[in-house]
């Protein structure tokens, strides 16, 4: 025998199910005078530092259709590169964003600020991105992705230079479309398919 | 250990299945895929943060918060609570904890929900809260009821509460739903059965707690949530740009 490892496992996965909005974005479902306002509806203040950008986009599943019933949040650094709660951070910038697809047209959209680009723990520098977090009915378990920019460097990037297969990174690389104006489509499954990450 | 070492990863064996068979939404949700795999990075092992002045007094009340305290939700009054800890079994404190479900008749307040069971005037079905300095936390309110959902032509969702906690990190992210001990409906749930880990569903199961149940007015059930830890070390192998 030996000691025993005293290790917990992290509490299994269920899907958000179809009324993730009722207890994530309660007005946004329709429910409201609970809470004052949703949380995450922006990223950012009046007052933040960096270049304001839109980011449009949909979600598609393995059939090609823009699901309408997701929840996705972001989470960004700010306009040079630093997190909320690191020092020196910029006060006006949350970083944090709750957003879902518009239930007619299937597109959402993200207003917030371009990251700067951020140093890792071992001093390498990773291109701007937006970290994304995707749940919905049918998916068991949140995921994760991210967005970098079409106008940037991302040719050193540690995560991008991972993916084996070239064309894929382009799933990652938001485009620009007009100034400050980008659009990001995910795609769940099949062609095109997004890279989904495990960190 | 610093709050910015690496997230311990994510044991997928443990979690559900994305792709399967009966339940049909996920079979044209899921990536086919595999995953990119590697270290967390400063972008996960940092997140939101959220403090105690954004609750309101009936936040974590759901039998009070939709009619802003003025009637009583109809239902089995029910307190749910527990501690949010991560895999090193320290709790977590000061997270953010949101939950959602159905009415006592097993009715959603959404558009889409067109199942016949009525709607309760007083109820809305979200509550949220912050863990104190030892990662415990506490809801009021009623036990949903089942409800039967369009998968297979004769598919229930067992009685459960949906739970979104934060952890202080991105990558600590976690949707996951609470069952209550007994329901024979469990073990017919396809979602439920995404979880190929007899124990990690077992894990979904709340207990009755009937130490901290109170005569005359609620029984408790109590439900503890692990999340992702951190690797405790202070030690960085590699020089800088390696
Ligand atoms: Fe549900």
């Amino acid at each position: 025998m030996v000691q025993k490892l005293t290790q917990w496992t992290e509490t299994a996965s269920q899907t958000a199910g179809p009324y993730v909005h009722i207890g994530c974005i309660p007005t946004f479902a329709g429910i409201e005078g609970v809470y004052p306002e949703d949380l995450g509806l922006s990223p950012i203040s009046i007052a933040a530092k960096g270049q304001v950008i839109t980011i449009t986009g949909s979600l598609f599943d393995g059939t090609g259709w823009a699901i309408r019933d997701a929840m996705i949040e972001s989470w960004q650094a700010d306009g040079a590169g630093l997190y909320a709660g690191q020092v020196g951070a910029d006060p006006n910038v949350s970083g944090f964003c709750r957003f879902a697809a518009d239930k007619d047209t299937g597109e959402f959209i993200l207003k917030t600020i371009k990251p700067g680009p951020v140093k890792n723990r071992d001093g390498k520098m990773m291109a701007p991105h937006i970290s994304l977090w995707i749940v919905a009915r049918g998916i068991n378990i949140g995921l994760s992705t991210r967005v970098y920019f079409d106008d940037e460097d991302n040719s050193a990037d540690p995560l991008l230079v991972r993916i084996e297969q070239g064309p894929r990174v382009d799933s990652l690389i938001a485009k620009k479309t007009a100034a400050w104006q980008y659009r990001f489509d995910i795609r769940l499954q099949g062609q095109g398919e997004t890279v989904f990450l495990d960190l | 250990m610093s709050d910015h070492s690496s997230l311990m990863p994510r044991r997928r064996e443990m979690h559900p299945e994305p792709y399967w068979t009966d339940y049909k939404t996920s079979l044209t949700r899921s990536p086919n895929l595999p995953l990119l795999s590697m270290e967390s990075t400063v972008s996960e092992e940092t997140g939101p943060r959220f403090g105690h002045n954004l609750l309101g007094s009936l936040d974590n009340n759901l039998i009070l918060n939709y009619s802003q305290g003025k009637e009583l939700a109809i239902g089995e009054r029910i307190r749910v609570h527990g501690c949010v800890l991560d895999e090193t079994g320290r709790g977590v404190p000061h997270t953010l904890v949101e939950i959602w479900q159905a009415n006592a008749g097993g009715r959603y307040r959404h558009v889409k929900d067109t199942y016949f069971a009525p709607l309760d005037p007083n109820f809305g079905g979200c509550g949220r809260t912050i863990t104190d300095e030892n990662g415990f936390y506490e809801f009021m309110t009623i036990r949903p009821g089942a409800y039967p959902w369009p998968n297979r032509a004769n598919d229930w969702r067992p009685m459960h509460i949906h739970f979104s906690i934060f952890g202080h990190a991105f990558g600590q992210r976690l949707i996951s739903q609470m069952y209550f001990q007994g329901d024979p409906l469990i073990d017919l749930c396809p979602i439920a059965a995404t979880v190929r880990d007899r124990s990690q569903l077992d894990a979904l199961v709340a207990p009755l707690d009937i130490q901290q149940s109170r005569g005359m007015d609620y029984l408790a059930y109590k439900f503890d949530i692990v999340l992702r830890g951190r690797r405790q070390t202070m030690f960085e192998n590699k020089p800088e740009g390696m």
